[in-house]
């Protein structure tokens, strides 16, 4: 296969064999998912020392470990002797780690810690080689709490690679009243028969709602409100109106932000008096009282105003600093993704919020959610029409040449439903799937 | 890992009385819910279900009901743990609705169901109303796939004007906690 990829991307298009090509997407695990920083997890899901999570860089299974000393770790989750995985629980505790086949024991680190029957191997092994290990991926970072890693030795730091976007998770933060977060509440995880790549670019996608979720913007907007409810329905139900919003709405107000590196945010979309947080409501006017009692209130109401919806860190995670929701992209195979999302709790906020996220989370990114079912029936049908060769080229030029610069070296679509993001996505694409570092030139360039 | 417990889950209202027996000693003209009479309603709410008479289904719910399929085994509770489902009376009200709407492109074609239920137990009983137990298989088919759910059902049933109501329904799913495509099917 050629090495350039850039003829894939052309202005406003992109051919379809991206989305279907098995041998791309084994490329794309290696160069994208290989190179890239890929978020792991969030320093609350190990708390202790010992504590586990066992999840995957692509298809790689790898740990996120805490060791004795506090130190977060991520490591290859297969054994040195025979390549056995080693853990098979999702979370957990654990002195240190055995695995099952041989016995071979592993510090909490990957070192090896000991060798049963160790007396029968040739000379030249040496169980205190550091290559005997349940090997540490290259570089581990995290950023106030989310946990980065690559598997390139050299290349961007990661605030360096994130850019901008380091903004969105400090909003995540900035909105606990004591400045602290934490994964509470489970995970959803729903998969869909389509390229992962296909999730990312329906994710900052505003001119879909109004078309594929009409079924349940119309139950929502029929539905009385003098039917029961204990919160929780209330809060679904005003999503999936606001989903309802005319494509005026979309085009006047809301707004798409792109950064290198193929990063993107949706924002200036809910504002608090809408939804989960009603200005009105007890639980909220309790909430802005803490936040405003911790952080004064001219810092409180910068932070209330902040409104992003979904931002996008290529590849692999999307955050709702708003609504405490973060959803990673598991690709599995070419036709083939697991989303598995969490909620976090917000350090001095009112329990009750929390329970509101919940029941948000539910319908956002809930497997029975009324609103989701029909975005990952669309991302079936991308798959089997993109089956077809019937148009190798698909359409990505809404908003084409009407960027407009943004102060912190971005480009921002002309109004939300520009497909900049897909397009600055695929910049990205080019740029890793090259060998580089998920930066390519203009598409215009690459166009001619 | 831990060797599983046997499920008895911590739901809401049941109280520690005594597990009403199989005929139980409530006299028939107080209308108690033995149970026969347990297992015909949810064979007949299975049934309602297969034929797609969802507002039917939707009608023997409580005007204050919950529906609930928890997202982890032994979830204690639907509001600090994401769930599969969990409507209140007025989400599920616009679940079913959205299963009319010809624009549910997650249901363009409609899926197919069959259920199996049984092993249909009183778990708690106080006179007119109980507390049920029951297991279901239920195979969806839609679009040349076929897929296969079954675990265990909970259902608060209570008599209001003579007629047996579900005042809750909570559906564990032995797969609760797997990577899952969308659901569209009530349980």
């Amino acid at each position: 296969m050629s090495r350039d990829f850039s003829r894939f991307v052309r202005a406003g298009r992109v051919h379809r064999r991206i989305y279907t090509d098995p041998g791309i997407f084994d490329l794309e695990m290696m160069n994208i998912f290989g190179r890239a920083w890929v978020y792991i997890g969030h320093e609350s899901q190990i708390k202790n020392p010992g504590d586990y999570f066992a999840t995957q860089m692509g298809r790689r299974p790898v740990l996120m470990v805490r060791d004795e000393e506090g130190r977060i770790h991520v490591i290859h989750n297969q054994c040195a002797h025979r390549g056995a995985m080693v853990v098979a629980t999702e979370k957990g505790n654990a002195p240190e780690f055995t695995c099952c086949y041989h016995g071979w024991t592993y510090h909490l680190d990957g070192r090896i810690k000991g060798v049963p029957l160790n007396h029968g191997y040739p000379k030249n092994f040496d169980a205190k080689n550091p290559k005997v290990a349940m090997n540490a991926v290259a570089r581990v970072k995290s950023y106030r709490g989310f946990v980065f890693a690559t598997e390139t030795e050299d290349g961007p730091d990661l605030e360096e690679s994130l850019g901008h976007m380091t903004t969105s998770f400090d909003d995540l933060i900035d909105r606990a009243p004591d400045g602290e977060i934490e994964v509470a509440g489970g995970v959803f995880k729903h998969g869909y028969d389509a390229n992962w790549k296909v999730y990312f670019e329906n994710l900052c996608d505003a001119a879909h709602p109004l078309f594929v979720h009409r079924s349940s913007i119309d139950a929502s907007q029929a539905q009385s409100d003098d039917a029961h409810t204990d919160g929780s329905g209330e809060i679904a139900i005003r999503q999936m109106r606001q989903n309802g919003a005319p494509y005026s709405f979309w085009e006047t107000q809301v707004g798409i932000w792109t950064y290198p590196n193929g990063h993107s945010y949706l924002g200036d979309y809910h504002d608090d008096s809408k939804l989960v947080a009603a200005l009105k409501d007890p639980v909220f006017r309790e909430y802005i009282a803490a936040l405003e009692q911790k952080k004064g209130k001219e810092e409180a109401k910068r932070i209330l105003e902040v409104r992003r919806w979904n931002s996008n860190v290529y590849p692999n995670v999307s955050l709702m600093s708003q609504f405490q929701q973060l959803r990673v992209v598991h690709p599995i195979a070419v036709n083939r993704t697991v989303v598995y999302t969490y909620n976090f709790k917000l350090k001095g906020a009112p329990e009750q919020m929390f329970r509101n996220t919940v029941a948000f989370a539910n319908i956002v990114n809930g497997t029975g959610s009324l609103v989701l079912t029909d975005d990952l029936e669309i991302y079936n049908r991308i798959d089997m029409g993109l089956s077809s060769g019937g148009a190798r080229w698909l359409q990505i030029g809404r908003g084409y040449q009407s960027d407009q610069p943004d102060a912190h070296g971005g480009r921002k679509g002309v109004n939300s439903t520009s497909e900049v993001y897909i397009r600055n996505m695929l910049e990205a694409w080019v740029g890793y799937m090259n060998g580089g570092n998920g930066l390519s030139g203009e598409l215009a360039e690459a166009a001619s | 890992m831990a060797k599983k417990r046997t499920p008895r889950p911590k739901i809401a209202a049941p109280s520690r009385r005594r597990v009403t027996p199989l005929h139980g000693r409530a006299s028939r003209a107080e209308k108690a819910l033995d149970i026969h009479r347990c297992e015909q309603f949810v064979l007949h709410e299975a049934r309602l279900l297969d034929e797609a008479k969802f507002d039917d289904w939707l009608a023997l719910f409580t005007s204050d009901a919950w529906y609930w399929v928890p997202s982890e085994p032994d979830q204690a509770n639907p509001h600090d743990t994401v769930s599969l489902i969990y409507d209140d009376r007025r989400l599920l009200e616009t679940r079913i609705r959205r299963l009319a709407s010809p624009r549910m492109y997650s249901q363009e074609p409609r899926s197919r169901t069959s259920r199996m239920v049984g092993n249909v137990t009183i778990e708690d009983a106080e006179g007119r109303a109980a507390t049920i137990r029951s297991k279901f298989i239920m195979i969806e088919y839609r679009r040349e796939q076929q897929r296969l759910f079954t675990g265990t059902a909970w259902h608060r049933l209570v008599q209001i004007d003579g007629a047996i109501r579900i005042a809750w329904k909570r559906v564990e799913l032995v797969n609760c906690d797997a990577p899952l495509d969308g659901i569209t099917q009530p349980f």
